[in-house]
């Protein structure tokens, strides 16, 4: 390609791309009076800080709303549904690809498919079973849930991370004097720890991003996610505080992006299943 | 021999709890799901009375059910197609060498990367209908001469959600398809220039087939995640205006869980079912048509 | 170290694995001698590998029995209880541990005190000369260092039999020559059965105190370098041995039911031999001839085998004046003593 066209087509999907998070940071920062002018004003010009940026928008998520609650709610969330994931799913990918023989491939991709059964026809029968468990309105219904996205996923994930290490050092073990369990305990790990630390990253996204789970169970706005309450409670009265939800959106936000970044690659390989030779 | 040396008990223990959960969890309520399509369960009670079809032909009789049929379709594709044009074109651009790659990378993962409620929630402040920052620019370019209230009018608010969309998915799906040029062989490629080809040709008589079964996985994600996604247009419309702009999943959570009616919030989403076969199978061909050629899935 | 070791017997062993649709393995019967050097040797895909890998128990045969040092294997006894070890292509070192962790590792999994496992590493590794890199990671090392640490850990565990699955295949060229001499006077020191398997026949003969030539499953011939190459069983032994490999003919009058061999080393000029050597003349028509410094190849066909090419190997100093044209017509022969005859059907040796 030509330089001029590719830095301009370059440009083009960063600003598509970008521009919402622009619109973040600048409403986020602005003052009032240089935000709320009704877009009908061509002689005020949104696109930048017409009065100095201020903090007040800032301090308003950080202390008079619950924003750090609903920070502490997800963290909360985020390690139980690492700890349940990753206990169910390594074990699981691990077996799949060294341990269960020639049906491992298959019983990997029936698992995998049950990722493609979405939240949206699964959180009727779940607000009964979650009403029968009594876990309405709790974190423990959002930690219950949630490996079942992650789950699927991360066996999956893990199945072919697996695959991909060679086998020979396991087996080198086993002649150097461990059996077949000791080798799963004590030189596995340290060979696919890639692997289990994808499914960490994984499984904390995903957790920052759920909504339908969340908008499901929750009510009460104490114990929200982040995902949830910014968008739904974040409202005092019935007026929205543009600035306060963009800063809290654009925190939230930056943080996840950068894990993106690391770990994209990683996570494309699961998505890909085989579509693409690696 | 001892359990320690076992490999098919080792095996089985190390799957069980996760298969056991996957069952429980996935496969009791999927089929829960069904069963309560054909009952007249409410959230309240605890019973499941038996009433047929009913659920179904109320919602078949129902024109907001219908036009909410309708717009998933309508999203679902129109999303989707724009997605393969500008993830295409975005993976040509991406694959080349610039100065401020990474960081340009950075920007165009962040769509994807950003919880869909809050990359919505933002789309909602720039749609906003007083302070929209695209009428804003639209009339000072001079394009506009009106006013658009986006999220107000019917057309629109579609249109706005498919831009939602396609938004949030295209990068995902870029990124895939750079994994499959990436995995082209590059000797092909090579070849097809000592040939003489040039870069469209190359483009579209080369790489585009080759990357076929790859575009197709990206493209069958995207599907999956926007048909059933809730989030982008509960929080851009609620559904509105005048219950114009529902989605199959809007509308099972506005009978199923507000309306507390989980019969028909249950057969509005079984209609998702059909999205997702068809999704799993053409996954599945994918998946066969490279087993052959890579040897396996997953092989390397 | 113990003086005494011992062999490994192998008994109609068969391996189809799972969704296969014939033997990896196909009925292997083999007595690995006390202290000896056996080589498996055969193609890729010949089964000499799995073969190998049902010794250590990290495949379970189908059928057949395994007994190592007497005691039989092959039903229950895990790898690590079979009194063996192993050293695999790759060197599969752990990555997180550096050499000397690296040869530790099989005391450590032993429990042996701390002081016995450092008097043993330390051991090994003067042993092959790589004291000096105890301290570093495997990524650190080359090819020739990494291969010497997986032998040294290999030794530690003083091991009644050692399984080497072709040490040398990862190592350049030039290195493989000095490692396989190290190899083989470590070898003859320690005096340790050995089942050594590849797919270089350089490597087979220069090393093997005996060879099994193996083929789909099955071992073909098994004898000393010399037997398997002086007095092959079949046409596949006579021609996976020798670079290049033995000329096979029909024998000219017998019908098509015959086939003669002769190795090209053996094809020469007439008047080269001895007037007392009792000579079979094989007149060559040449097509082409290949000078390769020490020696030449001639191509050419035979009169009564006009479809077969033979190939002659000529030392640089025999028959310099020969004519190198093509159709060029040249009076070679062979000695009788060098000629084998096979089966051309079933490709088995007819001896006479």
């Amino acid at each position: 390609m030509k330089r001029v066209p590719l830095y301009a087509a370059a440009l083009g999907f960063i600003v598509f791309a970008g521009f919402p998070f622009y619109w973040m940071f600048i409403t986020a920062f602005k003052q009032n009076r240089d935000l709320y002018v009704g877009a009908f004003d061509t002689r005020h010009v949104p696109w930048i800080f017409n009065d100095p940026p201020t903090l007040e928008h800032v301090r308003l998520l950080f202390g008079q709303t619950d924003f750090l609650r609903w920070v502490a709610n997800t963290l909360l969330v985020i390690v139980a549904v690492v700890i349940i994931t990753v206990a169910l799913a390594v074990p699981a990918g691990y077996s799949l690809a060294r341990l269960v023989g020639r049906w491992g491939g298959r019983l990997g991709m029936g698992i995998f498919f049950t990722y493609l059964i979405p939240p949206t026809l699964l959180f009727i029968p779940f607000s009964r079973v979650i009403a029968l468990l009594g876990l309405q309105n709790s974190l423990g219904a959002l930690i219950l849930v949630y490996p079942t996205i992650t789950v699927p996923f991360c066996t999956w994930l893990v199945m072919g991370f697996v695959r991909s290490v060679p086998w020979d050092i396991e087996e080198q073990a086993m002649i150097d004097g461990y059996s077949r369990l000791a080798v799963i305990i004590r030189i596995a790990p340290r060979l696919i720890l890639p692997g289990i630390l994808t499914v960490v990253v994984f499984t904390f996204t995903l957790v920052m991003q759920e909504f339908v789970y969340a908008l499901t169970f929750i009510s009460s706005v104490d114990r929200m996610t982040v995902s949830l309450g910014v968008p739904i409670a974040l409202v005092r009265g019935d007026v929205y505080h543009w600035g306060s939800l963009m800063a809290a959106a654009l925190f939230t936000s930056i943080p996840l992006a950068i894990l993106y970044n690391l770990f994209i690659d990683r996570f494309i390989q699961g998505f890909t299943m085989g579509a693409v030779k690696g | 021999m001892k359990f320690a040396d076992r490999e098919d008990l080792l095996g089985a223990a190390m799957l069980g709890p996760a298969l056991a959960y996957v069952i429980l969890l996935v496969g009791v309520p999927f089929v829960l799901a069904i069963m309560l399509s054909f009952s007249s369960a409410t959230a309240g009670s605890l019973t499941l009375t038996w009433v047929g079809f009913h659920n179904y032909s109320t919602i078949l009789a129902d024109p907001i059910f219908l036009r909410a049929l309708r717009n998933t379709a309508i999203v679902t594709i129109g999303s989707q197609v724009l997605v393969i044009v500008l993830a295409t074109a975005a993976a040509q651009v991406f694959r080349a060498a610039f100065h401020g790659k990474r960081a340009a990378r950075f920007v165009l993962l962040l769509p994807w990367a950003v919880p869909v409620s809050l990359a919505a929630i933002a789309w909602t402040w720039i749609f906003d209908s007083t302070f929209s920052v695209i009428n804003w620019t639209l009339r000072v370019t001079g394009l506009l001469h009106g006013w658009l209230y986006w999220l107000g009018e019917p057309g629109l608010a579609l249109f706005a959600i498919i831009i939602v969309q396609a938004w949030r998915i295209f990068p995902f799906a870029t990124v895939i398809v750079l994994a499959g040029l990436s995995s082209i062989p590059q000797d092909v490629v090579e070849a097809s220039i000592v040939d003489g080809a040039g870069f469209w040709r190359r483009l579209f008589k080369v790489e585009l087939p080759l990357l076929l079964p790859v575009i197709a996985v990206a493209v069958l994600f995207g599907v999956v995640y926007t048909a059933t996604d809730l989030g982008v247009v509960y929080i851009l419309t609620g559904g509105g205006p005048a219950n114009t702009t529902h989605v199959l999943p809007t509308l099972a959570f506005q009978r199923g869980v507000l309306g507390a009616d989980l019969g028909q919030g249950a057969a509005i989403a079984v209609f998702l079912v059909p999205f997702l076969i068809v999704v799993a199978v053409l996954m599945l061909r994918v998946a066969r048509r490279t087993e052959v050629g890579a040897g396996g899935i997953g092989a390397r | 170290m113990s003086e005494t070791s011992a062999g490994v017997e192998i008994r109609q062993l068969h391996k189809r694995f799972k969704g296969g649709d014939h033997d990896a393995v196909d009925g292997v019967d083999l007595s690995i001698r006390d202290g000896e050097l056996l080589v498996l040797l055969g193609p890729s895909g010949c089964g000499k590998t799995t073969l190998l890998r049902m010794i250590a128990g990290l495949e379970h045969p189908s059928a057949g029995e395994i007994y190592i040092a007497g005691r039989r294997v092959d039903q229950d006894v895990p790898p690590r209880a079979r009194g063996i070890a192993m050293v695999f292509q790759s060197y599969a070192l752990y990555p997180h541990r550096t050499v000397s962790g690296n040869i530790a590792f099989p005391l450590e999994a032993a429990h042996l005190p701390r002081a016995v496992i450092a008097e043993k590493v330390r051991w090994a590794a003067e042993l092959f000369g790589i004291a000096g890199y105890l301290d570093r990671y495997p990524r650190q090392l080359s090819g020739g260092e990494r291969q010497r640490v997986a032998l040294c850990r290999a030794v530690v565990r003083d091991p009644q039999v050692f399984l080497l699955d072709e040490p040398l295949a990862n190592l350049d060229a030039k290195l493989r020559n000095t490692a396989r001499d190290e190899l083989k006077r470590f070898q003859r020191q320690i005096k340790r059965t050995t089942v050594y398997v590849t797919h270089d026949q350089v490597e087979a003969m220069g090393l093997g105190d005996r060879i099994a030539v193996m083929d789909r499953g099955k071992v073909r011939q098994v004898g000393t370098p010399h037997e398997v190459y002086e007095d092959p069983v079949d046409t596949f032994v006579a021609t996976f041995l020798g670079q290049p490999p033995m000329n096979l003919v029909e024998q000219p009058g017998g019908g098509g039911r015959t086939l003669l061999g002769f190795r090209p080393e053996h094809l020469l000029p007439s008047d080269h031999f001895g007037d007392r050597e009792p000579l079979h003349p094989i007149p060559l028509i040449v097509r082409r001839v290949e000078y390769l410094g020490s020696d030449r190849y001639v191509y050419g066909t035979v009169e009564f085998a006009p479809d077969a090419t033979v190939i002659a190997k000529l030392p640089a100093n025999i028959g310099r004046a020969i004519p190198e044209e093509e159709g060029g017509r040249l009076d070679f022969a062979v000695p009788e003593r060098a000629l084998c005859h096979f089966d051309a059907q079933t490709g088995a040796r007819v001896r006479r």
